[in-house]
């Protein structure tokens, strides 16, 4: 079975190279705290992590965007086209038959010049590569939501907030439904605003802890300030969840977020490059009447996206995602200490494939 | 036979021997003071187990007991998936203790986990790192910040003495056991409100991989005799 899972592997990383793309390679040991920091909670509660006496803390490669971003950013050519190949290890916390270590095989393509290009570029080969496994793709669009966010009438701090918490759905809800005044804060809050206002905070004892006076000072006056901050209109908050709740083939799709983008000013640029990325991909064949597209798709699982997102599945359920990638611009920024490119990429899973083609 | 694993010393045993005492199955140290040796009357076949109360869910898990007392706490905290590992016999009503989340008492601010995590989202800008929960359930306490939406944050590990964390600066919060707070306020720390991780109790478990071959009647009769009905995944054949 890992005989023919590499063999996979070695097909799908050639027909990358056919496509374009340069092999990278990144190391198996990588150093822990700089890179985890990137990941989401879900990957860093699961990477391996191990102590080397003179590196100190390393990880098992969880996964390859973050080394190859890396690797381009300190020499890489502009545009250019990677394509990798090799083992990431996650550990399982689950009975379920979950693989912990398995191959991953990705492309990656770094290009300023036509964003919804390449987008439609990686997209259309992947769906090409897995076309014979039968299996549903799914898209969506995180850059629109963040749009949506950014252009809500209320403070630059509730709108981080919000931003923040875009891939963790609840807590979204729960900062929406309080910034909109539909829930009412906590007791604890008003007991402490109510203190404030007569001037008297409540007595505590030592200051203990790294987490100094200032810091709590500066918190109590942004507390201050929100609760004197006026609800996000009702509309606007109603609109938000309409887009979020948005799932139907991409014509429809874009049909409806142009209804929504006359309410929305601030989502038609964002809306605008969805349109857009269709057209390049029904000009490199793909059927886009049927694919689905869910605004809200990838929002709960990829931290680093913020852009166009897709993933390919199994019919059957409780096989894992065999296939995901999307828009990572922001990364790179972070990663590329001031400088920064558009980037989207993705990976398929040959231990997946594999059976599927079996 | 079929062997129960209990804890070795201290008031988990003690209550633990009054439980089953007080449904006419005595169960008893055997040899010296210091000898974990012990047995069961009352109901034929049973052979009692002496262990840590912390190694009692690794037991279980591996089959190498069939029924086991320890906190709900530890199952929950040391086995994946618990629940398909072990099933629930009865909760004992004793060794109560809540898993909760403690900030220091001068986090005026900080009462809530939304709170927490507003916190952590400005201590790592203004630090450079996550904000740090010392505690020895990680787990536990990873998988309901989890659910609950909280991130900036990392998990350091700490075995023991997890209240003074904070003031040696190695944490700035804390997720440990408490059953009346009195160390947390001794240590000018306070628990937030709407972040009680696990309510945990002396708990009887049944191991689901363990062998029940010759077992299975001794169980059939110890749970009659205990007054209790076979856990519902419970299938000896």
């Amino acid at each position: 079975m890992k005989a023919a899972i590499r063999a996979e592997a070695e097909r799908l990383c050639a027909a990358f190279r056919a496509a374009g793309a340069q092999p990278v390679e990144a190391d198996i040991l990588l150093p822990a705290d700089a890179l985890l920091d990137l990941y989401g909670e879900d990957i860093r509660a699961r990477a391996y992590i191990t102590q080397d006496p003179l590196r100190g803390e390393m990880v098992l490669r969880p996964d390859f965007t973050v080394p190859v971003v890396q690797a381009h950013m300190a020499h890489g050519a502009d545009p250019a086209r990677y394509t990798y190949m090799g083992e990431v290890f996650r550990k399982q916390d689950t009975l379920m038959p979950r693989a912990s270590e398995y191959l991953q095989v990705g492309f990656e393509v770094f290009d300023r010049s036509a964003p919804e290009e390449a987008d439609a570029e990686v997209f259309a080969l992947f769906a090409d590569l897995l076309a014979p496994l039968n299996l549903s793709p799914q898209t969506g669009d995180i850059g629109i939501l963040m749009a949506a966010v950014r252009g809500l009438e209320t403070t630059e701090t509730r709108r981080a907030a919000l931003l923040r918490h875009i891939w963790r759905p609840k807590s979204f809800r729960r900062l929406l439904d309080r910034y909109a005044g539909r829930t009412r804060p906590h007791p604890a809050r008003t007991r402490l605003l109510k203190a404030l206002e007569a001037g008297k905070l409540p007595k505590t004892g030592a200051h203990i802890g790294l987490r100094s006076s200032q810091e709590i000072a500066a918190r109590i006056h942004s507390l201050a300030e929100d609760a004197d901050t006026p609800p996000i209109p009702a509309k606007q908050a109603e609109l938000l969840e309409d887009l979020m709740a948005l799932a139907a083939p991409a014509p429809q799709a874009l049909e409806r977020l142009r209804d929504l983008a006359v309410d929305m000013p601030h989502i038609s640029v964002a809306v605008e490059r969805f349109a857009a990325r269709l057209r390049a991909m029904k000009a490199r064949g793909i059927d886009v009447g049927a694919l689905p597209f869910e605004t809200g798709h990838g929002r709960s699982s990829m931290e680093y996206y913020d852009g166009f997102v897709f993933s390919f599945h199994a019919a059957d359920p409780s096989v894992p995602v065999v296939s995901s990638g999307g828009r990572y611009d922001a990364l790179t920024k972070v990663l590329g200490q001031g400088r920064s490119i558009p980037a989207v990429g993705g990976i398929i899973r040959p231990h997946l494939v594999a059976p599927l083609k079996a | 036979m079929l062997k129960i694993g209990v804890p070795s010393k201290g008031r988990l045993m003690d209550k633990t021997f009054d439980w089953f005492g007080s449904r006419g199955v005595t169960m008893r140290r055997t040899g010296n003071e210091r000898e974990y040796s012990g047995a069961v009357d009352g109901v034929e076949g049973v052979q009692l187990v002496l262990l840590s109360a912390g190694e009692i869910p690794r037991e279980l898990s591996a089959g190498r007991i069939h029924l086991g007392v320890t906190g709900s706490d530890l199952v929950r905290d040391k086995l994946a998936d618990w629940s398909a590992q072990v099933a629930e016999v009865a909760q004992l009503g004793f060794g109560h203790a809540d898993l909760i989340i403690a900030v220091p008492a001068c986090w005026v601010d900080v009462d809530t986990l939304e709170d927490l995590d507003a916190a952590a989202s400005a201590f790592r800008r203004t630090h450079g790192f996550r904000l740090r929960i010392a505690t020895k359930y990680h787990r536990l306490v990873r998988d309901f910040l989890t659910a609950n939406g909280v991130a900036d944050y990392q998990l350091v590990d700490s075995q023991g003495a997890t209240e003074g964390t904070i003031r040696n600066l190695t944490a700035e919060a804390i997720a440990d056991i408490t059953s009346t707070g009195e160390t947390l306020r001794a240590n000018h720390l306070k628990v937030l409100e709407d972040a009680v991780i696990h309510k945990s109790q002396a708990t009887l478990f049944a191991a689901r991989h363990a062998d029940w071959g010759d077992a299975a009647p001794v169980m059939k009769q110890l749970v009659a005799q205990l007054g209790l009905s076979l856990p519902d995944v419970f299938r000896p054949v």
